[in-house]
């Protein structure tokens, strides 16, 4: 607007009352775009449940998938997603944790931790198909461990490195420099500072990460099917457990497996009705999941906040 | 504690030259740990150049690049790349023109007039909207948002990059707007004030000062919304067909690159065959795009970013 000397008070007065109710006229397109955008996704969430409820039931958790679609389940898929995650996590928990430490507490500033960092913002904004075609290249052909348990794990536990890194780091950042310089000065080495002072009190961040992490590749559906997921699984992995010495089991980690969002994905996509209600249950169960790890994420994050009184 | 025992049995010397020999270890064991990430990296690069070296044996570079049919499938197999970077293009284009305006103007609306408590709850339900999976996008995009569309257009076909593009718009939407919102809220207050003093509304200050003054955090934003959409699989896998056909027209069904990668293996081409190669050229293709975008963040960051 050219305001110049030659307005009168009130042409600057109509300007005036124009300019604020521009800015009645943007908080008005501002709060319904995003009532609209958040309408929308209430609405297909409300419907997914809706359309998936007459599958909703024990039947539904504790069947094998099959060629019927009132009589399949979910049980080989559900199976499946734990055995992958507990494998992700036992992987990208230490490894996330040990790669924020020496970022945050022992990388000296040099072009070497700056390649390292840039590596991890980068991993980050990968996509996570191509973290399939990495894992179907390494893990199945070069290194021989087939389509398994023990590839998709490894797959998706790379791919949330960084989500685990970047949430680690954070939380070790939060410490302040006092609690590391009292422990110092007492004649701590730099891991007992790490180690007795710095991590306790990074936990709920830690867990934090890892959990949203998780709640990520319990939906990536991508990077498995490249891998070679099967959609027809009609049996389990061996169990993890056994009641004879030394009690645990590790075939399960070379077995063929199938995951939730495989299982959806292969309901979606088949043109019979039927199947899409399988579908939509399906999906209500995994963005249950999904909700229910950021719910507990979100909580663990709050509380380890109340508690430190620094 | 673990260091008490060398402290008794062989004086505090040892133990220091013990736990300092130890400090190196553990540094070594992080190191490493860190080193996965520029690893993981190499290895992507490596897998699809020389899974993809294969491929390259039997296609030319110039009839991959510049070939307009992709039928790896047909027993008279065509490589063009083309078809499915067009797919891929008009998917994400259809999302940004949702997602970009959609995403800037609610994020404008949240950093600048939103009441604090309303922001407060609405930062954190646009973060939980992220972790959906993005399967269940798919399931939307196909059997929910299509049907809608092919009321208004009756001659939609079941499978389009309308409805696909459109659904990966509204997913993306909360990550433009979380991260334009962070962009913004870190601009200087007392920018704002100056404004303010010389008597512009909130809207002039939103839009001339603090915009400008967060255009790199905004680049940022659009860049990895861009990233996302391009990168997006099950989406397009599901909803919008998977058959590469060469056009940029929203309402065709079409294949992107990923969709491509996802329908090679989900059938039983045998490793070493030609077909199965193409997924690694297809994802090599798929990430030197990301790339460019990356690189095109990077410099719009480093060109624009104000100093304050």
């Amino acid at each position: 607007m050219a305001a110049t000397a030659h307005m009168t008070l009130e042409e600057i007065r109509k300007g005036l009352t124009w300019r604020k109710q521009l800015d009645k006229v943007f908080v008005l397109i501002g709060l319904s775009l995003l009532a609209i955008c958040l309408g929308i996704l209430a609405i297909l969430f409300l419907d997914l449940v809706r359309d998936g409820a007459s599958r909703f039931g024990w039947d539904f958790i504790a069947s094998f998938p099959s060629r019927r679609a009132e009589n399949a389940g979910i049980l080989s898929a559900a199976v499946g997603t734990s055995l992958i995650m507990l494998v992700t996590a036992i992987v990208a928990l230490p490894l996330g944790v040990a790669a924020a430490i020496y970022l945050e507490e022992y990388a000296p500033k040099n072009w070497f931790t700056g390649i390292i960092e840039i590596n991890v913002t980068n991993l980050a904004g990968v996509p996570s198909i191509v973290y399939g075609l990495l894992a179907l290249g390494l893990f199945v052909y070069i290194f021989g461990f087939g389509q398994s348990v023990l590839t998709a794990g490894l797959t998706l536990a790379l791919l949330i490195l960084p989500i685990v890194v970047v949430a680690t780091r954070e939380s070790l950042r939060a410490v302040p420099k006092a609690i590391r310089e009292a422990a110092y000065g007492l004649g701590a080495t730099r891991w007992e500072v790490t180690k007795d002072h710095v991590l306790p009190y990074s936990t709920g961040g830690i867990l934090t990460g890892l959990i949203l992490g998780l709640s990520r590749a319990i939906g990536e559906t991508a990077p498995i099917i490249t891998i070679g997921a099967l959609s027809f699984i009609a049996f389990l992995p061996p169990s993890p457990v056994t009641g004879e010495f030394p009690f645990l089991n590790f075939e399960w980690l070379w077995s063929s497996f199938t995951a939730m969002p495989i299982q959806m994905f292969n309901w979606v996509s088949r043109p019979d009705q039927a199947f899409q209600a399988n579908a939509a249950a399906a999906g209500a169960i995994l963005l249950g999941m999904t909700l229910l790890m950021n719910g507990v994420a979100i909580y663990i994050r709050y509380r380890f906040r109340k508690k430190i009184n620094w | 504690m673990s260091q008490a025992k060398p402290l008794q049995s062989r004086g505090a010397f040892a133990s220091l030259r013990y736990r300092k020999h130890r400090d190196r270890i553990v540094e070594a064991v992080l190191l490493s740990a860190a080193l996965v990430a520029v690893f993981t990296t190499v290895a992507i690069v490596f897998i699809l150049f020389y899974e993809s070296s294969t491929f390259f044996d039997h296609v030319t570079i110039r009839e991959f690049l510049t070939g307009t049919v992709w039928t790896p499938l047909f027993s008279d197999a065509e490589y063009g790349i083309l078809p499915l970077v067009a797919g891929t293009m008009t998917t994400t284009g259809v999302a940004l023109l949702v997602a970009i305006p959609v995403g800037t103007v609610i994020a404008i609306y949240l950093s600048e007039f939103a009441p604090h408590r309303l922001r407060e709850t609405v930062k954190p339900i646009l973060e939980l909207l992220g972790a959906v999976p993005t399967v269940v996008y798919g399931y939307f995009a196909l059997l929910m948002v299509t049907p809608l569309l092919q009321k208004i257009y009756p001659d939609l076909p079941g499978f389009n990059m309308l409805g696909a593009g459109l659904v990966i718009g509204l997913m993306i939407v909360p990550y433009v707007a979380s991260v334009s919102e962070d962009a913004m809220r870190s601009v200087p207050r007392y920018m704002r004030e100056g404004s303010y003093a010389m008597g512009a509304t909130k809207l002039q200050t939103a839009l001339r000062v603090v915009v400008p003054g967060a255009f790199s955090g905004l680049a940022a934003a659009y860049i990895l919304g861009i990233s996302r959409a391009v990168g997006e699989t099950m989406v397009v896998a599901i909803a919008a067909g998977m058959q590469p056909r060469f056009t940029f027209n929203p309402t065709e069904p079409a294949a992107t690159i990923t969709a491509y990668i996802v329908q090679v293996s989900l059938g039983d081409l045998p490793h070493d065959s030609v077909g199965y190669q193409s997924i690694f050229a297809a994802g090599l293709v798929l990430m030197l795009i990301t790339l460019v975008f990356n690189v095109i963040g990077f410099f719009l960051t480093r060109k624009f970013r104000e100093a304050y």
